[in-house]
């Protein structure tokens, strides 16, 4: 002990009682815990917050308002010559089923004998989607038959309808809304206890095609979730062999020199260059220079590809490397070549590994959106693309850009479709991740 | 011929070549597979090689260069007076593919006859019209100029069509041919196999480094062509973004850059603190069952595409920031905002800094904690004073990487920042970003000789090296760190 150590007078303590320092750290240390449970707590609860408020608003879009009426479908309307040629009856637009929907309505409220007190025939017409005359005249040119006869039909509501049965609309915010009067949703209520207007599972916001801005009740996923298919199967088909090939090539058999540093060094780098940047690659080559059509699927594959690449390649080249040397020296022993031993012992045994890096890969790949936004993908597109291979180079959506498409419209019904659409990606999203885990449970082998 | 029986032809000689080397094989050593050199499939499939890839490679080629040169002979066909600039040559051109197709896919659905299309005059059919009867829409009238190139346009590429597959089908012949010829049992096939599949492989490992390249070719010449029509120091140095499609638009890359900035300042103010301390937790005092519940979950968030994020900014954040902090404290009304993009990518960000750094404290030897301990130091100390410093460049590095991806973020700062260009400090107000104005630029009809659509490529490779920056830095960081260690 030095003299100045020996001069200071040394507290007393007990090792039974803390000392005030002692406790200044041990408040200290669980300080420091509880901050380290705040922290995962914040992450935990911003997941849970995110999914509930995604569903909160979306899970909606999957029920649907549906008006089921008896309507006559009038021959001399519909079909003046009277000789049911489609040719000729297809001269009759919408504008020409319309009147015959509403004049079906109100007779059949009347029937009914509910009142519709303060609701003119024009608004009782705005109940109903536009979208029905549409799908009636649709029936009606691909059956002509049926014209003359009285049908039972079951026709879209309204958003604004719609929208009153989710409790998105209520009475209040419909005397600030020019597009709905709350005496329509007193009607809408009145024909809901009747039996006319009833909500249900909507199939066809799974397998419908988009809709215009002003009918939200009719728009649907179906080409978007079909370009999506396409634009995966390209990926798969194209990313898959070069992502496994270009990794046997650099784990298994480069040579250490300049060449491969180079990629290696790419490689890293692609993977994490932002995914826009892509997006001007497909829009400058694929689009400007090589003349293929926009927003087709086989441009968002070709740029997606790119993109999964590296994902592919890094997972592939860390199958491969959790192959132990053994098995290729066993199979190098017995006489095969180089090239037998990796094809025929070494990929087989690390195909597990790939499949699950691949699918990670896809799943990445179906949530980009940026990149489709640069190569045209938001066009308005409502047909159904042709079957491949001629319907990779048909204009499609896709499930992320139809999502940003919709928070783009001007009307709210449309948020709740966003949100519908969302689940949708995030239930793929989900299988394929739980897909991979499974594969990964079931083949994972420890040497 | 269409392209796909072209293909189909090519593949079924592959096919047969299989079969019939493998014959010729096997004849060649009287049955005796002793006698070969290789096995038998090899030579099958050296048959099929040869007729197949080099004939392949030549139809990819020449899908790639017949439009280049038929553009070429085309655009010297289209008189100066009709395209004076680079623009309306490009709209002339387009217009000249359409009736060409337009033309084909009339003779195809029997509109026309091969000859009235190869005759047909501006003076006495409308074009447009039937062309529109048959699906093609056109922008306006077709004149005699435009014509007259579609026509050379529809003979040349037809032209150019029959060579094509006839060139590639007898390559696959000679392909086929030679190879069989060699077909005997002293042929030494599994080597030449192996080194066409070898040559497969070194390919498919190209494709990164093409990539890269067509990455940076692809912007730089797009951005040389903008600084030919634009300042260069007005684009680095201006403080003003006013883009205007009749020209004279300001287009100053400062405000786009603090947007940028500023909220990926945010997005790292909510990420650091809570993915570090969240990973510190984890790797240090959490039992194995909190671990494999928590862990999992935080990477969820990694997970989850960018456009919910931004969707959850949009419907969620954006209002509830507004209402309860921005309008009462009186500091902006817009519901987009350098906080709500700022604090939804703070979110996205959290798993990358939580389990890079997981991973790093994790890297740090058990004998540092040890000793640590056995100098009385608590838990709490042991981390601050030994576990973060040794931790510290892994740290840093996974914070870079984290800036990276903040600054390359399109989704969430297209829907939760605004689109106004401002140099505010405010973060309640809308700002906006290098991302958002590349996807503003370029999406919808674009004239791509115009500045404001070509800024959206120099704006492109401004992104592209700065990320590019980072990341080396980061990789960097890391790299130094680990060889301390190991």
């Amino acid at each position: 002990m030095t003299d100045a150590a020996a001069n200071t007078p040394r507290k007393k303590s007990s090792i039974y009682a803390t000392d005030a320092n002692t406790k200044k750290r041990n408040a200290r240390e669980a300080r420091f815990r509880a901050f380290g449970l705040t922290a995962i707590g914040i992450g935990i609860a911003a997941l849970v917050f995110l999914v509930v408020s995604i569903v909160g608003n979306g899970y909606n879009a999957f029920r649907q308002t549906y008006i089921t009426i008896p309507v006559e479908l009038a021959e001399q309307r519909l079909d003046p010559a009277g000789n049911r040629d489609p040719a000729e009856m297809a001269r009759v637009t919408t504008f020409g089923y319309a009147p015959l929907l509403a004049q079906a309505l109100q007779q059949h409220l009347q029937a009914e004998g509910i009142p519709m007190d303060g609701v003119n025939p024009r608004d009782l017409m705005a109940m109903i989607s536009q979208e029905a005359p549409a799908q009636v005249r649709a029936m009606v040119l691909a059956n002509p038959e049926i014209v003359g006869q009285t049908i039972t039909l079951e026709m879209l509501a309204g958003g604004r309808i719609d929208g009153y049965f989710k409790n998105r609309v209520t009475l209040e915010s419909a005397e600030r809304d020019s597009n709905v009067s709350p005496a329509q949703l007193m009607l809408a209520e009145a024909m809901a206890a009747a039996g006319i207007i009833d909500t249900r599972f909507n199939w066809r916001f799974i397998t419908g095609p988009d809709a215009s801005g002003q009918r939200p009740e009719a728009a649907g996923l179906g080409v978007a979730i079909l370009g999506s298919l396409y634009m995966m199967l390209v990926v798969l088909v194209l990313a898959l062999p070069i992502g496994v090939a270009a990794s046997i090539y650099l784990e298994e058999f480069a040579p250490q020199n300049r060449f491969t540093d180079i990629i290696e060094v790419n490689i890293s780098n692609l993977a994490a260059v932002p995914s826009i940047v892509f997006g001007i690659l497909g829009l400058a080559i694929f689009i400007n220079f090589a003349g293929l059509p926009q927003s087709a699927p086989i441009v968002g594959g070709l740029v997606l590809t790119l993109m999964t690449l590296p994902t592919i390649i890094i997972a592939t080249r860390a199958a491969l490397r959790a192959v132990p040397p053994s098995i290729r020296d066993a199979a190098l022993g017995l006489g095969a070549s180089k090239m037998q031993a990796v094809f025929h012992h070494v990929l087989p045994l690390a195909m597990p590994g790939i499949l699950t890096g691949t699918i990670i890969g896809l799943a990445q790949a179906l949530g980009e959106t940026a990149p489709l936004l640069l190569i045209g993908m938001v066009a308005f597109v409502r047909e159904f693309p042709d079957a491949p291979p001629e319907g990779l180079f048909d204009p499609t959506s896709a499930l992320p850009v139809q999502v940003f498409n919709w928070t783009q419209r001007s009307d709210p019904a449309f948020v709740e479709r966003a949100s519908g659409a969302t689940i949708v990606l995030l239930v793929f999203l989900v299988c394929m991740n739980l897909l991979a885990v499974m594969l990964r449970r079931r083949f994972e082998r420890r040497w | 011929m269409p392209l796909i029986w072209i293909i189909a032809i090519v593949l079924a000689l592959g096919a047969i070549g299989y079969v019939l080397g493998r014959q010729r094989a096997m004849a060649s050593a009287g049955g005796d597979i002793r006698v070969l050199h290789s096995l038998p499939s090899y030579y099958g499939t050296n048959v099929s090689l040869f007729s197949i890839v080099p004939a392949l490679l030549v139809l990819v080629i020449w899908l790639m260069v017949q439009p280049q040169i038929i553009q070429r002979q085309v655009v010297e066909m289209i008189p100066d007076t009709v395209a004076t600039t680079s623009g309306e040559l490009s709209l002339v051109m387009s217009d000249v593919r359409r009736v060409a197709n337009g033309l084909d896919q009339a003779v195809d659905q029997g509109v026309l006859t091969a000859n009235e299309a190869g005759t047909i005059s501006t003076d006495e059919t409308n074009i447009r019209e039937t062309l529109g009867g048959i699906g093609v829409a056109l922008g306006r009238d077709v004149s005699a100029d435009v014509l007259q190139a579609a026509q050379r346009y529809r003979e040349l590429s037809g032209n150019g069509n029959l060579a094509m597959a006839g060139v590639v089908i007898v390559l696959s012949l000679l392909g086929f041919g030679y190879a069989y010829a060699r077909t005997q049992r002293d042929f030494r096939a599994r080597n030449t196999v192996e080194k066409a599949i070898m040559s497969i492989l070194i390919l498919a490992s190209t494709i990164a480094i093409l990539t890269t390249v067509g990455i940076v070719l692809s912007m730089v010449l797009e951005t040389m062509d903008f600084f030919e029509l634009y300042d260069w120091r007005e684009f680095f140095f201006g403080t003003e973004w006013i883009p205007s499609f009749e020209g004279g638009s300001d287009l100053g890359l400062l405000p786009l850059l603090w947007g940028t900035l500023y909220i990926t300042i945010v997005a790292l103010i909510v990420a650091v603190p809570v993915g570090l301390f969240s990973a510190i937790y984890l790797a240090e005092y959490a039992g194995p069952k909190l671990r494999s519940i928590a862990k999992p979950l935080i990477e969820v968030l990694a997970g989850i595409p960018t456009i919910v994020y931004g969707l959850f900014a949009l419907i969620t954040v954006g209002p509830m920031l507004r209402d309860y902090f921005a309008e009462p404290l009186g500091l902006g009304t817009s519901s987009s905002s350098v906080a709500t993009a700022g604090i939804v990518m703070g979110i996205m960000l959290i798993p990358f800094v939580s389990s890079l750094s997981d991973d790093i404290i994790n890297a740090v030897p058990q004998s540092l904690r040890d000793g640590s301990y056995g100098l009385g130091a608590t838990q709490s100390e042991t981390i601050k004073q030994v576990i973060l410093p040794a931790a510290l460049p892994g740290i840093v590095g996974a914070i870079l990487l984290a800036a990276s991806r903040a600054i390359g973020e399109t989704m969430i700062v297209v829907m939760g920042a605004g689109a106004a260009a401002r140099l505010s400090l405010n973060p309640f107000e809308a700002m906006t970003t290098v991302t958002v104005k590349i996807v503003g630029q370029l999406t919808g009809d674009t004239d791509f000789s115009s500045p404001e659509a070509l800024v959206a490529f120099a704006l492109g490779l401004t992104l592209f090296a700065l990320t590019l920056c980072l990341n080396v830095l980061a990789l960097y960081i890391v790299r130094k760190y680990r060889e301390q260690y190991e």
